[in-house]
C-alpha cells in the first residue's frame, strides 16, 4: 500500500507528521505493510493535511485528515474525495512551472527525472550560451518576484558582460503576505530550482549560484540543503555537470528577518555580510552585482520556470497567456478564502472568478470586501474591479500590480483604515533607512492616518500629497509602491476613513 | 541590554566562525553559527568576529543591529513568533496576538515572568491560505485560534 503525506510546511503546520505518524503505527498495528512518501503538497491548502492512497483509480485523495482518521484510512471506510487529479481546484489548473509539486518525492531524483526532470539542462548542455538566453527571451518569461522585468534582457545583460567570475543569485526571501509558492515549491519539488540554476549558469557563463532564502523558511532551508548535497552527490552539480565539462556550484545562504532583503540589491549587500540596504541603481546588478561582479538575481519562481522552457520548448511556453504576460501564473489565493492555495494557470483569467469561482469566496461567509495583490506593497481592489485579467499590464492600467501572484482576500469585516495604517507601519518597520522619502514618510503617515481617524478631514490631502512624495522620492519598491495600498483604500474606502463611533478611544 | 556571560569563552567563539572563513561574504554565516550556539551575539563575539574579517566592532555592530533576527541577550526558552501580516489578519490574526500578548501580560518582544515564552511578531510565514499562523521554535503552526494558543503556551511553560 503505498501513502502519501506532504512534507510542505503549510501541511506540518496543520498536523502532517501526526498524521503520518499514526498512519505507520496503524499500519504496524495491523500487519499491512506500507510504503509512506513525504511529498510536496499539491496546494489545495484548505485539504491539508491531504493525504494520497495508490488506487486502481489513480491516487485517490483524503482531506483534512486528522490523526485519529489513521484507522480509517488504512481499512477504506474513509470517504475520499476522489482522484486528486479530479478536485476541480486542481483539475482546472494549467501545471508547468509546479508539475512535479506534490506528485513526487521532492528528494528523490530518480523520481525527478522519471516525470521529466534533468531533460532541459541536457538540452541546455549541448546549446551556447547565446542559444540559451535566446530560448529565454523567445518564452516571454518575465520576473515573477514582481517587477516583471523580461528574463531574457537580464541573462543577456551579463551574458554580454565581461568579468572573470559571474553569478548566480536566486532570490528566495519570499516576504510578501499572501505568497508562499517559492516556499511550495523549494520545499516540494527543489530539484527544479537547481536545474534552473544550472541553466542559468550555463547560459551566462556563471559558476556559483546562491541561493538567498529567509529565515523564517526552516523547513524550506531544510529541503534545499539536502537536495543540493544529493544534486552534487550526483553530478548535477560541481565541476562537471552532467560530464558536459562545465562547472556549476550553488549554496544556501540564511536571511536574518529583513524584508527589504527581498529587493535585489538589499540582498546582495546581505549576501556580501553587509547592512541590508538599498544600492542606488546605475549600475544595474546584471553589471555590477554580487562583489561588483555581473549577476543574475532572479525570483525562485522565474528560475524553476526555465527548465519546463527547456524541457518543451519557448514557443510551448510562449502560447500559454495574455498580451505580453505570456506563459502561466503561479497564483496564490490567501486570507479569508473557503478554498485557498496556490492555483497555476495562463495569465489572463479575470480576478473575480479566482476568488469567488476557484476561491470559492470567503471562508467565514460573508461578502468580499476587498482583496489585496501583490503582497504588503499591492493595491486594495474591491468586486468592482474583479473583471481585471490577471496579467501586468492589465493590472498596471487599474493602480494595481500582480507582484509575486499573491491575492489576500478580504471580508466585509476588514476596516480599511486600519490595513492602510498597517502598511504604513510595515513600511516603517521594514526600512532599510537609506532614503527619507521611506524613512521618515512611513512614519509621518501612520502619524498622518491617525489623524484623519481622529476626524481631521484637512489630513487627507496631506497623506496623498505624502504618499505622491513617497512614490516619485524613494529608493526602492517598499517606499515607492507603500502608496498602492494606502492609495487604494483611500480611494475605494473613503467610508472607512474618518473618526467613527467604533474607533473613538 | 547585554548580559555578561562567564561561560562564553573566545575560543569558543572562535571555533564556531572558523568554518567559515574561507566563504565569501561570511559575516552573516558567522553571525547565524554563533546566535545558533547561545541562542543570542555575545557582546564577545562581536570583537572576534571585528578582527577575523579586518572590520570595526561598529561596522559589525552596525550588522547586528539591522537584522531582527540577530539579538544581543539572550530569549525565553521558547520563543513564539506569531504572523502580524495581512493575510493572518484577514483571519483575525490581530485578535488572537492581542490575546496572547495579553495573557502572558507581556509586549511584542517580551518574556513571559517565568522565562519560558518570548513572544516576537513575524511578517509572513508563507502559510497564508492556513492562517492565522506562528512558529514555535522553528515548529510552524497555522488554523490557530485562542483555544490552540493557550493549549500550545501551557505546553511551553509545563
Amino acid at each position: 500500500m503505498k501513502v502519501y503525506v506532504p512534507r510542505d510546511s503549510a501541511a506540518k503546520a496543520v498536523g502532517a507528521d501526526a498524521v503520518a505518524d499514526a498512519i505507520l503505527a496503524e499500519a504496524a498495528e495491523r500487519g499491512i505493510e506500507i510504503d509512506l512518501v513525504r511529498n510536496g503538497s499539491r496546494g489545495m491548502v484548505w485539504l491539508e493535511p491531504l493525504v494520497e492512497v495508490e488506487s486502481e483509480r489513480g491516487r485517490l485523495a483524503y482531506g483534512p485528515v486528522t490523526a485519529d482518521q489513521a484507522g480509517g484510512l488504512l481499512d477504506g471506510s474513509l470517504e475520499s474525495l476522489g482522484p486528486v487529479e479530479h478536485i476541480p481546484f486542481f483539475a482546472r489548473q494549467t501545471r508547468l512551472t509546479f508539475a512535479r509539486c506534490g506528485l513526487t518525492d521532492p528528494l528523490s531524483l530518480a523520481d525527478y527525472e522519471a516525470y521529466g526532470g534533468l531533460t532541459g539542462l541536457r538540452r541546455a548542455i549541448a546549446m551556447t550560451g547565446e542559444e540559451i538566453v535566446q530560448q529565454v527571451t523567445e518564452a516571454g518569461l518575465r520576473g515573477r518576484g514582481g517587477a516583471g522585468f523580461p528574463t531574457g534582457v537580464k541573462w543577456k545583460t551579463v551574458l554580454e558582460a565581461h568579468a572573470d567570475r559571474k553569478y548566480v543569485v536566486c532570490n528566495a526571501d519570499e516576504g510578501d503576505s499572501g505568497t508562499f509558492a517559492d516556499r511550495m515549491l523549494m520545499e516540494g519539488d527543489p530539484f527544479t530550482l537547481i536545474e534552473g540554476m544550472a541553466i542559468a549558469g550555463l547560459g551566462v557563463g556563471a559558476t556559483q549560484g546562491y541561493v538567498y532564502l529567509r529565515s523564517e523558511y526552516p523547513d524550506a532551508i531544510a529541503v534545499m540543503e539536502e537536495a543540493i548535497a544529493i544534486a552534487r552527490a550526483n553530478g548535477l552539480l560541481g565541476p562537471d555537470i552532467l560530464r558536459s565539462g562545465r562547472a556549476f556550484d550553488m549554496e544556501v545562504r540564511v536571511g536574518a528577518g529583513a524584508y527589504v532583503c527581498g529587493e535585489e540589491t538589499s540582498l546582495l549587500n546581505s549576501l556580501e555580510g553587509k547592512r541590508g540596504v538599498v544600492r542606488t541603481k546605475p549600475p544595474l546588478p546584471a553589471v555590477e552585482g554580487l562583489f561588483g561582479k555581473p549577476t543574475i538575481v532572479n525570483n525562485v519562481i522565474s528560475l524553476a520556470t526555465i527548465p519546463v522552457i527547456f524541457e518543451k520548448g519557448a514557443a510551448h511556453y510562449a502560447a500559454f497567456g495574455l498580451g505580453r504576460s505570456k506563459g502561466t501564473m503561479p497564483i496564490q489565493i490567501a486570507g479569508n478564502v473557503k478554498h485557498g492555495g496556490l492555483f497555476e494557470t495562463a495569465f489572463g483569467m479575470p480576478l473575480g472568478e479566482l476568488v469567488n469561482e476557484v476561491g470559492g469566496g470567503t471562508a467565514s461567509g460573508r461578502p468580499v470586501k476587498a482583496v489585496q495583490v501583490g503582497g504588503p506593497l499591492g493595491a486594495y481592489l474591491p468586486p468592482e474591479q474583479f473583471d481585471t485579467p490577471f496579467g501586468y499590464e492589465e493590472f498596471d492600467g487599474q493602480g494595481g500590480l500582480i507582484g509575486h501572484a499573491g491575492i489576500v482576500v478580504f471580508d466585509d469585516t476588514a476596516d480599511m483604515q486600519v490595513m492602510a495604517r498597517f502598511a504604513m507601519e510595515f513600511c516603517a518597520i521594514e526600512s532599510c533607512g537609506k532614503c527619507t522619502p521611506c524613512r521618515i514618510g512611513a512614519v509621518r503617515g501612520v502619524e498622518t492616518i491617525d489623524r484623519i481617524g481622529q476626524g481631521d478631514a484637512s489630513a487627507i490631502d496631506l497623506l496623498s500629497d505624502l504618499c505622491e512624495t513617497m512614490k516619485d522620492g524613494s529608493l526602492c519598491a517598499l517606499g515607492g509602491f507603500i502608496p498602492y495600498p494606502v492609495m487604494s483604500a483611500l480611494t475605494h474606502f473613503p467610508d472607512d476613513f474618518g473618526a467613527r463611533k467604533e474607533v473613538a478611544e | 541590554m547585554q548580559h555578561p556571560n562567564p561561560a562564553i569563552d573566545l575560543e569558543d567563539i572562535g571555533a564556531l566562525i572558523a568554518p567559515h572563513i574561507e566563504r565569501e561574504g561570511p559575516m552573516l554565516p558567522m553571525l547565524h553559527a554563533v546566535q545558533a550556539a547561545y541562542g543570542f551575539i555575545p557582546r564577545e563575539a562581536v570583537g572576534v568576529i571585528a578582527e577575523t574579517l579586518n572590520q570595526t566592532k561598529a561596522e559589525v555592530h552596525g550588522v547586528i543591529s539591522f537584522y531582527q533576527d540577530f539579538r544581543d541577550a539572550p530569549a525565553g526558552r521558547h520563543v513564539v513568533k506569531i504572523c502580524r501580516a495581512e493575510a493572518c489578519q484577514a483571519v483575525g490574526g490581530s485578535a488572537l496576538a492581542d490575546a496572547t500578548l495579553g495573557n502572558l501580560g507581556v509586549d511584542w518582544g517580551g518574556t513571559s515572568t517565568d522565562g519560558k515564552v518570548t513572544v516576537e511578531p513575524v511578517y509572513c510565514l508563507g502559510l497564508c491560505a492556513c492562517g492565522p499562523a506562528a512558529m514555535v521554535d522553528e515548529q510552524v503552526v497555522g488554523r490557530l485560534d485562542e483555544e490552540r494558543m493557550t493549549a500550545l503556551l501551557r505546553e511551553l511553560r509545563t
